[in-house]
């Protein structure tokens, strides 16, 4: 593998670490069984191809994407605790209509946006030479921003009020926690962070397409759960690390299969080895168990 | 003080597994009193508490606590007011938390949660006085995971929970039912301290009529979703558990009686 394409697959990753957070959020730390992921990642790209062709600036156009994606995952949650549709369904409707939406929104399948503006231009310059070290620079930065920013605010009293939603709802309200607002609010970070991480996807792929979500949550939930297999703890800020670093070790392996000549597999056996990978991070824990009884077993 | 007025609630109102629960239930108790509550499978005990705490809004009746009228208001703004401790230890708290972040939830319970950290060096000082106290060695313990700890453990630092911030009325739901007799008595010495240091009003729900005379100041007896019984001061004191046992036969005799009109 090439150091180009090993970059490439760390950028997808760093992005895809952006997912995962939001996951972990919906899925862990609320423990909701979320899918608008699929819908939020290209309702983010969506609104931001669209702003950005529209002349918009691009950082602008990525604070529009979160706030469209904190609508989409408070439109899951609501339907859940105010309606009473169970989470899943919820989150299937939600995901359902945003692909209706995200054509609307663009106008047409896909939007290209060669040559426009990026967060990331004015630090490329002319110079295109230097984008496939300039892209995850900056995604790794704003990665460590938002993981940072997720450790402060889930270790604040708010953020601890969260967590007990998730953990012990009936607990949580009998210490005043007004559970069903934790919940809208948790969901609307969680799909924020899920479209900004397709806001940022688009403007490193050159365009939107109205079909680049399919399996988002697959590979947000392959990356929390490979992150809580290699480095499992309690502890929220190794948690977020976790997720992290599962992210990018997760698209490594990928580049890593698909680079393999040998191996003879091409890009249409993507989600094949999605599903092997999470499959064997799903059953590695119980072979370690299973190891560690064994008298004499290897430790 | 604690004002609650022909309280009723049926459960699944009609269908066939209707269940009226609470039938008419008054009680009023006084400030600083501790009431011990009695009374047999389906008597109202649990419903009654829910009630009070707002995990189950009455159909009918009034309650006031502090002379603030709470009928209608959901549980999570109750917590300014009721504290409780629930029967199952797993409950009462959250088992994925630490026991520093569980107390943290806590020592915020009805006030406005913010976005200032939750844990700070002067709150793990006063959490880790207060676990002192206990003689547990849980001072030690802090960032432990809260579910490393017994359910008598647990249940003592759930009732050190509901004693960090004020309260109107404590509730104790059989909170020392699924507890070894050994440590069941240690959780109810605890009780006692802490309802006695802090004053509290408090309510508790028992199976056993020796804990239900010898705590408290005030019994209260419960059949079929209202109060069949209600002593406190001298005689009190002077009742045995004998006594307490005639009196729940009979009133559970009645019951039947009152079925054998009906059938017949």
């Amino acid at each position: 593998m090439t150091l180009i394409a090993l970059m490439g697959a760390l950028e997808i990753g760093l992005i895809f670490a952006l997912v995962a957070l939001g996951v972990l959020i919906s899925f862990r730390i609320l423990d909701f069984p979320d899918l608008t992921a699929d819908g939020s990642f290209p309702l983010g790209g969506a609104v931001a191809a669209t702003l950005i062709a529209g002349g918009h600036d691009p950082w602008l156009a990525c604070g529009v994407a979160a706030l469209a994606g904190a609508a989409s995952g408070w439109l899951t949650a609501w339907l859940n605790v105010r309606l009473g549709i169970l989470q899943l369904l919820a989150s299937i409707l939600v995901m359902i209509a945003l692909y209706s939406i995200n054509l609307r929104i663009m106008g047409a399948p896909n939007m290209p946006l060669i040559g426009s503006p990026t967060i990331f231009s004015p630090y490329i310059g002319d110079n295109f030479d230097i984008a496939w070290q300039v892209q995850p620079a900056m995604l790794a930065a704003l990665i460590v921003v938002a993981k940072l920013g997720l450790d402060v605010f889930f270790a604040s009293q708010a953020g601890l009020a969260m967590r007990a939603t998730g953990a012990n709802a009936r607990m949580a309200r009998a210490q005043g926690i007004a559970t069903e607002r934790m919940v809208l609010a948790g969901m609307a970070l969680s799909n924020a962070l899920i479209a900004v991480a397709g806001a940022l996807y688009v403007q490193t792929q050159g365009g939107a397409d109205v079909s680049m979500g399919v399996g988002t949550i697959v590979v947000g939930l392959a990356a929390v759960i490979i992150g809580e297999t290699l480095l499992p703890s309690r502890t929220l800020w190794v948690i977020t690390l976790a997720t992290v670093l599962g992210a990018l070790l997760y698209r490594l392996l990928i580049a890593l299969a698909l680079n393999a000549d040998f191996i003879g597999l091409q890009a249409q056996d993507l989600n094949l080895i999605t599903a092997l990978l999470v499959g064997f991070a799903l059953v590695l824990p119980k072979l370690k168990a299973k190891l560690a009884r064994k008298p004499g077993g290897a430790r | 003080m604690l004002r609650a007025d022909t309280l009723f609630k049926t459960f699944n109102p009609g269908t066939p597994i209707e269940n009226p629960v609470l039938r008419g239930l008054s009680l009023q108790i006084d400030s600083g009193q501790f009431v011990t509550v009695i009374g047999s499978n389906g008597a109202g005990k649990s419903t009654f508490l829910n009630a009070l705490a707002g995990d189950v809004i009455v159909d009918s009746g009034s309650l006031h606590i502090d002379g603030k009228d709470v009928t209608r208001t959901p549980g999570w703004q109750r917590a300014g007011l009721v504290a409780r401790v629930f029967q199952d230890p797993m409950a009462g708290t959250c088992e994925n938390l630490s026991i520093e972040e569980n107390m943290a939830l806590a020592y915020y319970r009805g006030r406005k949660r913010g976005f200032g950290p939750a844990l700070n060096r002067s709150l793990r000082e006063l959490f880790r006085d207060k676990l002192a106290t206990l003689k547990l060695g849980l001072e030690n313990r802090l960032p432990d995971r809260m579910g490393l700890l017994s359910g008598g453990q647990r249940q003592a630092v759930s009732l050190l929970m509901a004693s960090l911030q004020p309260s109107r009325i404590l509730l104790l739901d059989e909170h020392t039912a699924a507890l070894d007799p050994k440590t069941a008595a240690f959780v109810l010495e605890l009780t006692d301290r802490i309802v006695h240091e802090n004053q509290l009003t408090a309510l508790m729900v028992t199976h056993s009529m020796r804990q239900a005379l010898d705590h408290g100041h005030r019994t209260v007896m419960l059949h079929q979703g209202r109060v069949v019984l209600d002593v406190a001061g001298e005689a009190r004191s002077r009742m045995q558990v004998t006594d307490l046992l005639a009196m729940f036969e009979k009133t559970r005799g009645e019951a039947i009686d009152d079925d054998a009109l009906l059938l017949g």
